[in-house]
């Protein structure tokens, strides 16, 4: 099992030719993720890194079967791709680029509604299941094939909280980044209610930062849906009110958004959660001690 | 992205939007000039900073005489206005705002609109309170805000617009303008990217007449690139000289009050950095994204613009090496100290990649850095560090 991407996916890449395309896309085979080809307009016909390069998304997806799709390409195109592996029936998306406009995404996620395609990103490491399929732009080596599912708003956070659990012996099941924007594709939610369906998933780490409600909505959620035991952390105790800090969603706005609320209702979910960004994986591994889970 | 209020107001006005009329003025003489166009009886006079407050902080005045409009506009261009909104510098008044004076006014309404990220949609907000922060409405009297969730296959129609405005308990003929403004701002919103729209107040003459006495415009920075019109609006006087600097090498700082220096790659890493290190009875100095590729240049500039910051008496670079070899980091950090007269302290912790072979090329250059095994013990080194 595990969630959203297995041993099975096959990916296709959205600005696969590209320079940001084609080192990634080196990195996954290299991690084992079947990747079976990439679309650059254009381009179709020949051969990069001795996979197939198609020139529409459609045409990609009826000749290998791809289930996902990564996007490589610059953010004036990030729509216009978007929809493109909507159109052609990709059932999962994953938008790595950064810097897409606020009402571009609004318009994707209106496009995706319903559509039977889910998206994660944009400005987001992408999604990964240890051992069997990588997408996006995380370091394959430090994650371990585990029991951990780790959710979070930034790719070096996650990172943070795959490290830690690594060395704890814990691993992960899936890793995914939803990313930094105001507009995200999926969000905490959305990706604990799969973690708490996915029978590899013992536990989830749950990874914040300042800015909007998203995290008081998934705390919510969890008190209502999540069975398995959970570990929050937030970024941004620290970030002063009206600065974006480096993710254009991570800014406290009109007194709201702030690292203290979201720990307080962590706090009024019952959600076991650290302070410390150092102790994301000793929280989870004393968790799961003191309910016999280890 | 910011704009000025007479920025604003000529944005709005293309939509046909009702604007109170104004000249903008760079100097005294301008100013007295621009009074006697206006019709020389009377005029108001706005200081145009990129924040709000001004009235209470004396950027915003009534003058009845050109002499007047001069005295006034040369006490205000050259000087810093401290609002309640600014820091305690205040913001550098480069141009004054000579404008009609339409009060007296009937009464104040309020119209905003804000890219809501619950709804993830552009979500209109219009208010019987104008001419106060609308968030203190929000807060004391929730049910005087009227709400529009705009659908973005199909927009904002006039049917939404009329709702609001017979809420708003408007005449008949003024339901009208009421639309004509709200579509208006709903056409200006998604063709310019708008990120924050208001108009506070909205005013209602003597007359009958709406009109839109003050506008703020804020821009979402990632669409700049299709807007070159906009981005030519920018005044980079208005932002703060470091985060500038920082923003030309594509780093992303941020000042804070503390004392020590923070470079980190990866923003919510770079946030959770600051954080440890105040658990750990520190004060962070800045945030600072050094980016995925932290190259020597890169960390060059970074140590520039920490270091300009004389109140920084440590610096904390915690990288997490994912693709990036550390060891490739630790030597680029070591070539940037050789360049950068670097004399505080400086705690290194490398995590990721060749971390350990990273730390080994840090410890044997010889330079006064400080490597940590992990984030509290850097945490833990860096405070410490301030303590002898």
């Amino acid at each position: 099992m595990s969630v959203l991407v297995n041993k099975n996916t096959k990916v296709l890449v959205q600005g696969f030719t590209g320079k940001n395309g084609t080192f990634h896309s080196e990195q996954a085979l290299a991690y084992g993720t079947k990747v079976v080809g990439g679309v650059t307009p254009g381009k179709g016909g020949m051969t990069h890194l001795g996979l197939p390069v198609f020139n529409t998304m459609r045409e990609a997806v009826d000749q290998t079967k791809a289930d996902a799709s990564v996007i490589y390409v610059p953010a004036p195109f990030v729509l216009d791709s978007i929809v493109e592996a909507v159109d052609a029936g990709v059932k999962l998306i994953v938008c790595i680029t950064e810097g897409v406009p606020t009402l571009d995404m609004l318009k994707v996620k209106r496009y995706v509604e319903n559509s039977g395609s889910l998206l994660i990103g944009p400005n987001c490491p992408g999604i990964i299941t240890p051992d069997e399929c990588k997408i996006g732009i995380m370091p394959g080596h430090i994650h371990l094939k585990g029991k951990i599912g780790i959710v979070s708003r930034s790719g070096t956070l996650t990172y943070e909280a795959v490290a830690q659990t690594t060395k704890l012996g814990l691993g992960q099941s899936t890793c995914i980044g939803i990313g930094g924007d105001p507009i995200p594709g999926m969000s905490h939610v959305d990706t604990l209610a799969l973690f708490q369906n996915d029978p590899e998933t013992q536990a989830i780490i749950m990874i914040g930062e300042i800015g909007g409600t998203a995290e008081e909505e998934a705390a919510e959620f969890v008190k209502s849906n999540v069975t398995k035991p959970v570990v929050g952390y937030i970024a941004g105790v620290t970030a002063p009110k009206g600065k974006r800090m480096g993710h254009a969603g991570a800014i406290i706005s009109g007194g709201k958004g702030t690292a203290e609320e979201k720990f307080a209702a962590f706090e009024k979910a019952g959600i076991t959660y650290t302070r410390s960004p150092a102790e994301l994986g000793s929280t989870m591994y004393n968790l799961l001690k003191s309910k016999n889970m280890l | 992205m910011n704009l000025h209020e007479y920025q604003a107001k000529e944005l709005l006005t293309k939509y046909g939007l009702k604007i109170q009329s104004g000249i903008i003025a760079n100097t005294s003489e301008e100013a007295g000039d621009a009074f006697e166009r206006l019709g020389g009886k009377f005029a108001v006079i706005k200081a145009q900073v990129h924040a709000g407050g001004r009235g209470k902080a004396g950027g915003v005045k009534v003058v009845k005489s050109r002499e007047e409009a001069i005295e006034v506009a040369k006490n205000l261009i050259g000087t810093q206005l401290v609002t309640y909104q600014t820091d305690t510098h205040g913001q550098p008044v480069n141009s004054v705002y000579v404008c009609e004076d339409v009060y007296p006014v009937t009464r104040e309404l309020y119209l905003g609109a804000v890219i809501d990220r619950s709804s993830r949609r552009v979500t209109f907000m219009a208010s019987t309170e104008g001419g106060v922060e609308i968030e203190k409405v929000a807060h004391e009297t929730p049910e005087k805000i009227f709400k529009v969730v705009v659908d973005p296959l199909v927009g904002l129609q006039p049917c939404h617009a009329r709702e609001v405005g017979f809420k708003l308990g408007l005449s008949n003929e003024q339901i009208g303008q009421f639309v004509k403004i709200m579509t208006g701002s709903y056409k200006a919103f998604v063709e310019n990217d708008f990120a924050l729209f208001e108009v506070n107040p909205l005013a209602i003459r003597e007359n009958g007449d709406l009109v839109c006495v003050d506008a703020k415009i804020n821009l979402d920075s990632n669409a700049l690139y299709r807007h070159p019109n906009l981005l030519a609006l920018r005044d980079k006087s208005q932002e703060d000289k470091r985060e500038l600097k920082a923003s030309e090498f594509e780093l992303n700082y941020v000042a804070l009050e503390g004392n020590i220096g923070c470079m980190v790659n990866g923003a919510g890493l770079a946030m959770a950095t600051m954080d440890i290190i105040k658990l750990y009875g520190g004060q962070p100095a800045n945030f600072l994204d050094v980016g995925g590729g932290a190259t020597k240049e890169r960390v060059i500039e970074a140590f520039k613009i920490i270091l300009a910051d004389t109140s920084v008496k440590a610096i904390l670079i915690n990288i997490f090496g994912g693709i990036v070899r550390c060891d490739m980091i630790a030597e680029a950090i070591i070539a940037a100290v050789n360049e950068v007269n670097v004399t505080v302290p400086v705690v290194v912790r490398l995590e990721g990649n060749n971390a350990e072979l990273g730390a080994k090329i840090l410890t044997d250059s010889g330079l006064k850095l400080i490597p940590a095994n992990g984030l509290s013990d850097a945490a833990k080194k860096v405070v410490e560090t301030l303590k002898k």
